[in-house]
């Protein structure tokens, strides 16, 4: 097929990559865009979620946030954004992603808290700690693997969102498969798809082994088909009355 | 001064409103036709995923070992951007509509497979053993207890892939035809038309909204037993 030659051809072609606004020149961008927007979210998500779960209210919060983002359109967010106060540039574009990170994050961080054995808060209550020490010993160490879990999928997802950010023209690696459709070279158009792809293949695994080291030894055999905590929203949708937790 | 100031607001209203019914007006056209792609590329790939995700799902179930790589598929597919799967499937499809229609079946698909297994695995061992008793076969135990036990699951899945649907129709607009993401990035383009990219945009959320609760109100008719309680 011509397109994958094209591709193979234009992939290797060394001024492809070192050019300004080259591959590694986006990829930069990519990685910065969407470190900043993984950062903000987490700001703000952690704190809440487990302030939240810490306190044991507000889930219908959560799930409001996570579903009402779930029917907004990254595009949509991506040109509105710019269009405010907060000007062109990267602000805009890193707080549309960031918006997107938050639901996976607060949820499992929501939910991470909330998981802790009551009875191991009983016993941290009764050995004389106060809600504060429960908190930063007891319920936040039990947490790490959902707050892990909740990172890999929100960086996961911010890696593929920032994609789109080259419909906008901000940059990043999508910006080939923009160019490439534009100029009707199905050759760049395959070679940014699939730079892109690898990106996000590559910081999935790395972060699963990331969230797999997070996670203490006796909870890594879960069983094969528990509910992984980071679906995202799967089991925060109003979930029907058969259970979907029955684990 | 102030007669100056007063003709300076009259003649020159704000220049670029977030919202215009002059903007609606005028180009009713072209949003009822932008409307109408993002309502067909949605419920063309939804019912073409939940037409090749229900059988799959079922299989994955029976055969033991074909849930495994299903579900690693998937997770691998759900990694990959949108934009990278338009970018990879219209060299070979071309730029059309078909392209964004694959696409966005591929994604609704995962959803669909993801829920339904859930569902059907946690049937509990206790109906299906009373199912075995009272004289059912493989495929009436499927058909009339499976199912419709899995069904509040499978309705969420078809939920959550209408709903990721509705917003990931935008992106075809890399390829051209995406629905409302038409009028969101053309107005973007259009010397940043804010009354076109928002009328995109809250149609877009509306037609999630509408196509959320029809799914919702489908799925409790479907399920008279699980009102109650």
């Amino acid at each position: 097929m011509s397109a994958i030659h094209d591709a193979y051809i234009w992939l290797n072609d060394p001024l492809n990559w070192t050019n300004p606004g080259g591959i590694l020149d986006q990829l930069r961008t990519h990685l910065r865009l969407s470190a900043l927007a993984v950062g903000a979210a987490c700001l703000v998500a952690w704190p809440v979620g487990i302030g939240l779960g810490h306190r044991g209210r507000g889930g219908g919060l959560v799930v409001v946030v996570s579903n009402i983002s779930l029917a907004v359109p990254t595009l949509a967010l991506l040109t509105i954004l710019p269009l405010t106060f907060l000007g062109f540039g990267d602000a805009a574009v890193v707080l549309a992603i960031a918006v997107f990170a938050v639901p996976p994050l607060l949820a499992n961080a929501y939910t991470g808290v909330r998981e802790v054995d009551p009875e191991v808060r009983d016993a941290a209550r009764g050995m004389g700690l106060s809600g504060w020490q429960v908190l930063t010993r007891v319920e936040l160490p039990l947490a790490v693997p959902y707050l892990a879990a909740g990172f890999r999928t929100a960086a996961v997802q911010s890696v593929a969102t920032v994609t789109l950010a080259a419909l906008i023209g901000a940059g990043g690696l999508g910006a080939f498969v923009t160019e490439g459709f534009g100029r009707q070279d199905m050759g760049e158009v395959l070679a940014g798809g699939l730079l892109t792809a690898l990106l996000c293949l590559l910081v999935e695994a790395v972060l699963a082994a990331a969230q797999r080291l997070a996670t203490p030894r006796a909870l890594r055999t879960r069983r094969r088909w528990a509910p992984r905590p980071h679906v995202r929203s799967l089991s925060l949708m109003d979930v029907p009355e058969t259970g979907q937790a029955a684990d | 001064m102030s007669f100056l100031a007063v003709t300076y607001l009259v003649e020159d209203p704000p220049g670029n409103p977030w919202f215009s019914w002059r903007y609606v007006r005028d180009n009713a056209g072209q949003i009822e036709e932008a409307l109408r792609e993002h309502v067909g590329l949605t419920v063309s790939a939804v019912v073409i995923a939940a037409a090749i995700a229900l059988p799959l799902a079922v299989l994955a179930h029976r055969v033991r070992w074909l849930s495994g790589p299903i579900l690693a598929l998937s997770g691998v597919l759900y990694t990959i951007p949108s934009l990278a799967l338009f970018a990879f499937l219209a060299p070979f499809m071309g730029v059309s509509a078909s392209t964004v229609r694959v696409g966005l079946v591929l994604y609704a698909l995962l959803v669909i497979v993801r829920n339904a297994l859930t569902g059907l695995r946690q049937v509990s061992s206790d109906a299906l053993d009373a199912a075995h008793g009272m004289g059912y076969g493989s495929l009436g135990r499927l058909l009339r207890i499976e199912l419709p036990l899995a069904l509040p699951s499978i309705v969420t899945g078809l939920r959550l892939a209408t709903v990721s649907t509705v917003a990931l129709t935008t992106v075809g607009v890399v390829a051209g035809h995406g629905g409302l993401g038409q009028l969101i990035l053309g107005g973007f383009r259009n010397n940043y038309y804010k009354a076109e990219i928002f009328t995109g945009a809250v149609l877009c959320v509306a037609l999630a909204l509408v196509l959320d609760l029809l799914l919702a109100g489908a799925g409790r008719l479907a399920t008279p037993w699980s009102r109650r309680r």
